[in-house]
């Protein structure tokens, strides 16, 4: 894609049944100069989108385990081949969870640890800024983005974290106080290519003065998120 | 109609946050016996015939795709639910 088609990158955000959080992510990719395509987990069709969004939610109830059956979803077929042929995908709490389940990131996630549903701006820094979703911020910059979540606990074995550390494929470390007991602070990972990335924090909800968490520039002025969706713009221009 | 039992349990090595609520809430009951708890997972998988070494072997490749996740979980028993009849569990799985 060359900077003369930029507005008409197109990023899908999936819905599933119990997703929650797909308008406001539609409404960042608009905010950050994308176009946001709707596509459904029923259809195996992602209709020629540049990039995907699997956002928050609680899909299919959280039953079994958090992303476990929406995995299965026509949609989803369609998106780990297009992921692995190096289409941009970010995973937002509970599209993360669905990444996990299916394979195309490590580890888990588990209930947190001390049991709670938990929501609060968290404070996350930077680890890695040579992905499609985070090309924007600058390393170890500090970031304040909305997290809630009851199952946000990022587990996986020591061989896969040492993995994942010696690869610089932490993403997102939180800082000041780990929320949920998550391995190494890790709140996000991406995969060896840097296309594949999710988190359980919520950019999505950090986009817009007046909607977002409190910031330097008084309360609700946070948009922390927007590099996020700035970020896949500007990776699809230079891909 | 025969039943497939499978069960599923938090690995070892992951703390089970509903376990230990649990374990925290018995002695408030008066259980001071048990000094820990883990929660797992049973399914009951209904079949129309019998539950044959191919069903058992079905219910083993369900156990270890979708109802649980081997980052997080181990499958301790597919069994046929009439007769107990299940295979050794390994490493692998059910033999």
């Amino acid at each position: 894609m060359t900077a003369g088609t930029l507005a008409s990158a197109r990023i899908g955000v999936i819905t599933f049944p119990g997703t929650l959080d797909d308008r406001d992510a539609s409404r960042a990719v608009r905010l950050a100069g994308g176009e946001p395509v709707s596509l459904w987990h029923a259809d195996g069709d992602l209709q020629g989108v540049d990039a995907v969004v699997l956002p928050g939610g609680f899909s299919y109830g959280d039953y079994l385990r958090a992303g476990a059956i929406s995995r299965f979803a026509p949609a989803m077929d369609a998106l780990v081949d297009a992921a692995k042929g190096g289409m941009p995908v970010l995973g937002i709490c509970n599209g993360f969870q669905v990444l996990t389940e299916a394979h195309l990131l490590p580890g888990s996630m588990v209930k947190n640890d001390h049991l709670h549903f938990v929501c609060r701006e968290q404070v996350l820094s930077v680890e890695n800024t040579s992905t499609a979703w985070t090309n924007q911020y600058r390393p170890g910059q500090h970031i304040t983005i909305p997290l809630k979540n009851q199952d946000g606990q990022f587990v996986a074995d020591d061989r896969t974290l040492d993995e994942l550390e010696g690869e610089g494929r932490v993403v997102f470390r939180y800082q000041g106080w780990n929320p949920n007991g998550s391995r190494r602070d890790i709140a996000g990972i991406t995969n060896a290519r840097g296309n594949v990335v999710g988190l359980m924090p919520h950019p999505e909800h950090a986009v817009e003065a007046g909607f977002g968490p409190d910031g330097a520039a008084g309360p609700r002025s946070g948009t922390d998120g927007l590099g996020f969706f700035t970020s896949v713009l500007a990776s699809l221009v230079s891909a | 109609m025969g039943r497939v039992v499978v069960e599923v349990m938090p690995k070892p090595e992951i703390l089970d946050p509903q376990g230990k609520a649990v374990v925290g809430a018995l002695p408030r009951l008066g259980f001071t016996q048990f000094s820990g708890v883990r929660q797992g997972k049973r399914f009951e998988l209904e079949v129309d015939g019998d539950v044959t070494p191919e069903v058992l072997a079905a219910a083993q490749q369900a156990a270890e795709t979708l109802l649980s996740n081997p980052v997080i979980e181990d499958v301790v028993r597919v069994a046929d639910a009439a007769t107990d009849a299940a295979g050794t569990i390994t490493a692998e799985g059910v033999a």
